[in-house]
């Protein structure tokens, strides 16, 4: 799924990032414990997390997470949008929860395969 | 890669959560430069950025020492913080000490170290109560084949 097929079904707001639209995004992770995201995840996921502070994005960082989601309608401080910036990476924001936008993803063929060992 | 070692030491500070992981940041950026593999880079950097943010959260921070080569890379993660008291019990998934402060703030699962083990190819970690512990991190490079002509 393309990240602007996210961004329709997650009814998200673009923070920054909107030159990655077109990239393909394989499965997704929800999660607020960075350290699980750090132990399973696997190539081209998007984040879901509501956890807002700069190590969030650290972590996608370190593991090549491209998109992350703040979910629970949490808008980051504008230096945590800027570290995702710098690292070319696209920041949304959806106002539904943590479980209603992981199954909005998933119904809509987002189904975490490759996430998980 | 460009033949010989590049050495690198960086601070670790202490309770900064703006700045942890700038370290490993750094460290990923030069192997991105290095032109090293993802799968190493990945490994370096998660193990590196997991040891960096023990060190924030319980020692009050440390130094990273980093040695590159063109086989591998070592990084040595020192704190003069206190201890560990059971390292077996530390490496188990789901211990932690962490504050709730820390939980709050992503971490503190209980996964750091064992991710570190998980993600690096060589693991030491040594610890004396009252005086700190020392991990050392060695990720190997998958050497490139020789052109055949």
């Amino acid at each position: 799924m393309k990240i602007r097929e996210v961004i329709r079904v997650l009814d998200a707001v673009v923070l920054t990032g909107e030159e990655n639209l077109d990239m393909d995004i394989n499965s997704a992770c929800g999660a607020d414990l960075m350290s699980d995201v750090m132990a399973y995840v696997k190539e081209n996921v998007v984040l879901l997390t509501g956890l807002v502070n700069l190590q969030v994005v650290r972590t996608a960082e370190m593991m090549d997470i491209k998109v992350i989601v703040f979910v629970r309608g949490k808008n980051p401080e504008e230096k945590i949008v800027d570290l995702a910036r710098e690292m070319g990476m696209t920041i949304l924001t959806t106002k539904h929860p943590m479980f209603i936008a992981c199954g909005k993803l998933y119904s809509a063929g987002v189904t975490g395969r490759g996430v998980w060992d | 890669m460009k033949e010989g070692i590049i050495s690198k030491e960086y601070v670790i500070p202490a309770n900064d959560f703006a700045v942890a992981g700038e370290a490993s940041s750094n460290v990923k950026k030069i192997l991105i430069q290095l032109g090293v593999e993802p799968q190493a880079i990945k490994k370096t950097a998660v193990s590196m950025y997991e040891a960096e943010m023990n060190v924030v959260i319980h020692a009050g921070g440390g130094r990273a020492f980093v040695e590159i080569d063109e086989e591998k890379i070592l990084i040595k993660i020192k704190d003069d913080g206190p201890g560990i008291p059971d390292i077996d019990l530390a490496m188990q998934e789901g211990y932690s000490t962490a504050s709730d402060e820390i939980r709050e703030k992503g971490f503190g699962a209980g996964m750091g170290l064992p991710n570190i083990k998980k993600y690096s190819d060589i693991f030491n970690i040594t610890s004396q109560i009252g005086k700190g512990t020392l991990l050392e991190i060695t990720v190997f490079f998958k050497v490139k084949e020789f052109i055949k002509i």
